[in-house]
């Protein structure tokens, strides 16, 4: 008997339904065994001598070495940055520059299979969100921001932009290339040099973009990628010729950048940690609501600053939304991050996976009820299962840290009075969600919550034309849009003005 | 249920009290939903599991002016062995007609696993009065059809007459009597997923076996997001009363990728109990072959030709 | 025989009353003795500032700008003390018109820093600026009223509260200006006026938890210490300019929130 005779033979209701392997190919991308520090438009030898292993997460496996770049590496790159800036780039004609970084954008949209699966190996983020989010965006934004090159002084009414001269700029480890196009596009619009500095855990793909460099023929030095651990940040950040640093990242490295660049009168944008709530009235459109949770704290395993990682839910239907949250949970595909149909990929790090384990333990052991759906974890790699802690208080620590992680701390509340000052009870205010079909209540709530972003009946959604950034101690400065032109610009004012 | 205070227009409770509520939709949000979902990537075991379980979810349909005894034969006898050559091949589930050739498509498929559904209740349209469309039904029943598929009126529902609607689909119910009954809404003149959602709490709370998308006479027909709207529905319907409504999207469903797209809807909505034909319908005509085509180029590992596979 | 005239009591600004130093405490500035704030006044200007946040950002933008030109209008009033406290008639000219001035930005700046975001996706998406909350303010030592007016106009009007600590040589000039604002419809807390000793108060300020923003545009003594205290609550360090006006200097006060919503039916 063929397997399709004996099928029909068997009950009509099967018990489930596994979907075959789906693994993207992996041999698209070719990796050398170990990569130097790109200064000066060549992949040179660290003058450190030192190199250390980068990991494929999901399976524990060293993928590459890399440079650890030191002091002197450091200077060397910001020395590439400031002569590109002062022998050339910012006498190149705007229109020209505007060109080299529409180059870009295609060559990345060229190479997005590449790059997207370089990413997920090396990030551990599924492929499907590699190749629909994270690549698409970084070549839009790179799209977008050429185009202000050459109009930069329609974008500040009777303002006079000019660039500022050599950028540092440090990225963390959950969105690698995406951050990178955050940083590097504005950057080079505004007519900057760049020393970028990738996550500790996720240089590869700033590795790659380096090559997208040669290929639009950049002129060498004006993008220097330096690879290393916080150590090589923080000689970034303490550079005299650097004029201006932007740092993505924990609030606790950002306060110490601002710390350390007190006094020193370089300009300083920072993007930091987020505790968002994601608000549920009781009229929202449910089953998009649901999704908008999921979507709001499983996306990229929670490693999202903006995560929607407090969900407080109205108590009137409480109940139908975590019943319906649960059946959805048990619907996420946790596993391979090459494998097409995988929702929820690897933890980063193992240290990011101590720390989530480390949170978690103190949320039940504070007494909040933790559900978890049945899945099966692969053995090698670091993995969590997608979390759901109900029973919260408002005091215990998952309702009040930042996780960075698949954990999400459910609240309720009784009144939009009460829904606002929970959500507004914290040092954090980056992003909110608030979902309602009451187009009055939505304005309302949207205004009086003290965050940078707020999706209402959606959550994590990006643009490039849309400003991005936190209120309060998730840091200051935008990226995207208009906005994002003005940390990267200086302003000749003097005519500005009256009196 | 006790007799209720009289409340004005609007205020009348819930036809069935343990619905609690309608609820809204996000246009928006259920697009993106269906879209990341119709992304999934079908292969191999999995993919023939799919394309088996669509053949055996088809209800095979022709709904012509033309039709006559002589089409309904040849369409039986595709419906019964799909693929002459691949005894594998299992039957579809239903052939679905109009009223006159219920018995001719009885007839052909006796002895078969084959049902016949009949359309009723003046379809397309509906726009007929309700005796004469209950008597339709009472008709295609005595003749012998295992199930019904009517339209709900949708110039009631849209002028916002939605006892109307109810009490139809109640006496077509009635009338059906051990006849599955299949309740169209004709997706395509309700202008919102609000009303697709509304109109399927009216249709289930009157007591559907099955809701169903269209009649497959307009070009807008079933799409993946208002089929994932209808699913959501029943899936509220099944926490809140136990009972399991069947779904049929029909129109619009001719490649056999797209229709595991819409099983793969269904398994991650409903789960793996509403992975059968009791449950689910998928109402097509040109569908089958495609379906046909792709199973035998699993098998083979080569692409097909249509030249190979019968028209009916 | 000449009239002996009755001398003013200078004291704090604060929670729209006029108190002396919770300690007690004095100098001599201008040839008058000058309330000398403690750091328990300065805690007690920001829990003000903070308490009239929320109505004072409320507040419709258009109120806003008549508040302001309020304080023009009360200013004009008392011109001629404050030509004696400044440099003179012209600074004082200059003040009223600046109040003038950013009195009429409060309804527009909204318009000139604010966009809608053209994204790629069916989502209706904006950005408007809002308060960043409660502002500390280091006036400029000089001008005397001048400074204070350029640096605190542009924080109010954009719906912040203030926090100011007057300049310590010439304090007089600010305890005037925060009789005129007392007297202009300004909502008690929005504007709080410390005299004292700087190098004793600004570092309190710095460091306070529930100060939002640090304007040291008109900043002397340790800046770099003061900034690294702003560390601490990741506050916005304001390094403005007092020689001029520009809805640039309004923006440096304000967040950008960014508003997302599905276009659908």
């Amino acid at each position: 008997m063929t397997d399709l005779e004996r099928r029909q033979d068997r009950s009509p209701v099967p018990s489930g339904w596994d979907y075959a392997p789906a693994p993207e190919a992996r041999d698209i991308v070719a990796l050398e065994e170990r990569y130097g520090l790109y200064i000066g438009g060549d992949l040179v030898e660290p003058r450190s001598g030192q190199y250390f292993p980068t990991l494929d997460p999901s399976r524990e496996e060293p993928l590459a070495e890399v440079a650890q770049a030191g002091k002197e590496d450091v200077d060397l790159a910001v020395r590439a940055a400031r002569d590109a800036f002062e022998n050339g780039w910012s006498d190149i004609s705007p229109a020209e520059r505007a060109k080299y970084l529409f180059r870009i954008a295609r060559i990345l949209q060229e190479r997005s299979r590449e790059f997207a699966v370089l990413e997920s190996l090396n990030g551990g983020k599924p492929i499907r969100e590699s190749r629909d989010v994270d690549l698409p965006l970084s070549a839009a934004h790179f799209f977008y921001y050429a185009g202000w090159a050459d109009k930069l002084e329609y974008a500040f009414p009777n303002r006079r932009p000019k660039p500022i001269g050599v950028a540092g700029q440090i990225i963390p480890w959950n969105f690698p290339l995406l951050m990178l196009a955050w940083k590097v596009a504005p950057a080079l619009a505004a007519g900057n040099t760049v020393v970028l500095k990738p996550a500790e855990t996720t240089p590869l793909s700033a590795l790659l973009f380096a090559d997208v460099l040669r290929q639009a023929e950049l002129p060498p030095g004006v993008v220097n990628i330096i690879t290393g651990d916080g150590r090589t940040g923080a000689e970034l950040v303490k550079n005299e010729g650097v004029d201006k640093i932007a740092f993505t990242g924990s609030t606790e490295v950002g306060k110490a950048i601002q710390r350390e660049l007190a006094g020193t009168g370089k300009k300083l944008t920072l993007e930091l940690g987020g505790k968002a709530a994601n608000i549920i009235f009781d009229d929202a459109a449910l089953d998009q609501a649901v999704e908008g949770i999921v979507n709001g704290i499983y996306f990229n395993q929670g490693h999202v600053c903006c995560a929607g990682s407090r969900l407080l839910v109205q108590e009137s239907i409480y109940e139908p939304v975590i019943e319906k949250l649960k059946q959805r949970l048990r619907t996420l595909r946790v596993g391979d991050p090459l494998d097409k149909n995988t929702d929820v990929g690897a933890i980063n790090s193992r240290e990011q996976l101590d720390k989530i384990k480390e949170l978690v333990a103190s949320g039940e052991e504070e007494g909040a009820e933790i559900y978890q759906p049945p899945c099966r974890l692969p053995e090698k790699g670091y993995w969590f299962v997608p979390t759901v802690f109900t029973n919260v208080a408002q005091s215990y620590r998952i309702a009040q840290e930042e996780i960075f992680g698949p954990v999400l701390s459910v609240l309720t509340f009784r009144t939009p009075d009460e829904a606002v000052e929970k959500a507004n009870n914290t040092p954090y205010g980056l992003s909110a969600g608030v979902w309602t079909e009451k187009g009055s209540r939505i304005l309302s709530i949207a205004q009086r919550l003290r965050a940078g972003v707020i999706w209402a009946n959606t959550y994590n959604r990006f643009d490039p034309t849309s400003p991005f950034g936190g209120y309060k101690e998730s840091g200051f400065g935008r990226e995207g849009g208009l906005h994002g032109l003005e940390p990267y610009l200086g302003f000749d004012d003097s005519e500005t003005g009256g009196g | 249920m006790a007799k209720a205070p009289a409340l004005p227009t609007g205020f009348e409770l819930p036809l069935e009290p343990r619905i609690p509520r309608i609820g809204s939709v996000d246009q928006v949000a259920v697009e993106e939903r269906a879209a990341t979902l119709a992304r999934r990537s079908i292969k191999r075991e999995a993919k023939l599991f799919a394309l088996d379980l669509a053949v055996r979810m088809i209800d095979l349909t022709t709904l012509e002016g033309q039709d006559t005894p002589g089409k309904i034969a040849a369409l039986a006898s595709k419906a019964i062995r799909p693929d002459p050559s691949d005894p594998g091949i299992p039957s579809v589930a239903a052939l679905c007609v109009y009223p006159n050739l219920v018995p001719a498509a009885l007839d052909k498929v006796k002895g078969s696993s084959v049902k016949v559904a009949s359309v009723a209740t003046a379809f397309p349209s509906g726009q007929s009065p309700t005796h004469i469309k209950v008597a339709e039904v009472r008709d295609v029943v005595e003749m012998g059809a295992d199930e019904v598929d009517m339209v709900i009126d949708r110039g009631a529902f849209l002028s916002g007459r939605y006892a109307k609607v109810y009490d139809e689909i109640v006496q077509v119910k009635e009338a059906s009597g051990k006849a599955h009954l299949k309740v169209i809404l004709e997706v395509g003149e309700l202008g919102t997923y609000d009303n697709v959602r509304r109109a399927s709490l009216l249709a289930m709370a009157a007591g559907a076996d099955f809701i169903k998308t269209s009649t497959g006479k307009l070009p807008a027909a079933a799409t993946l997001p208002v089929t994932l709207v209808m699913l959501e529905a029943i899936r509220d319907v099944y926490q809140e009363t136990g009972r399991k409504v069947g779904m049929k999207p029909a129109g619009g469903i001719r490649q056999a990728k797209q229709a595991v797209q819409y099983l793969v809807q269904l398994y991650e909505t409903l789960g793996a109990e509403w992975l059968t034909p009791d449950l689910y319908r998928i109402g097509a005509s040109t569908l089958l072959n495609d379906v046909l085509m792709q199973i035998r180029k699993e098998k083979t590992g080569s692409y097909q030709s249509p030249d190979y596979f019968t028209i009916d | 025989m000449t009239r002996l005239p009755v001398k003013k009591t200078y004291k704090l600004f604060l929670g729209g009353e006029f108190p002396r130093s919770e300690s007690g405490r004095t100098y001599e500035a201008q040839g008058q003795n000058v309330a000398r704030a403690s750091r328990k006044d300065v805690r007690d200007a920001v829990r003000a500032a903070r308490g009239a946040f929320p109505k004072w950002s409320g507040t419709t933008a258009y109120n806003r700008g008549q508040v302001l030109y309020r304080i023009a209008e009360m200013m004009e009033a008392r011109a001629a003390e404050f030509a004696g406290l400044s440099s003179g008639r012209t600074e004082v000219e200059e003040a009223i018109d600046r109040w003038v001035w950013y009195a009429g930005w409060a309804d527009k700046y909204a318009q000139v820093l604010g966009s809608s975001n053209p994204v790629a996706v069916p989502y209706f998406n904006f950005t408007i600026p809002e308060p960043t909350g409660v502002v500390g303010v280091l006036a400029p030592p000089t001008p005397a009223l001048g400074g204070i007016v350029s640096r605190l106009a542009p924080v109010i009007v954009g719906g912040n509260t203030a926090v100011v600590l007057a300049s310590e040589p010439e304090p007089l000039a600010s305890i005037e200006l925060a009789e005129a604002i007392a007297t202009a419809d300004v909502p008690g807390g929005v504007v709080n006026i410390l005299t004292g000793q700087r190098s004793e108060l600004a570092p309190w300020l710095a460091g306070h938890m529930d100060v939002n923003a640090l304007d040291l545009s008109g900043g002397d003594g340790d800046l770099p210490e003061l900034e690294r205290l702003a560390a601490e609550n990741v506050k916005r360090v304001v390094r403005g300019r007092s020689d001029r006006q520009s809805p640039y200097e309004i923006a440096a006060f304000q967040e950008l929130k960014t508003v997302w919503h599905p276009i659908g039916v």
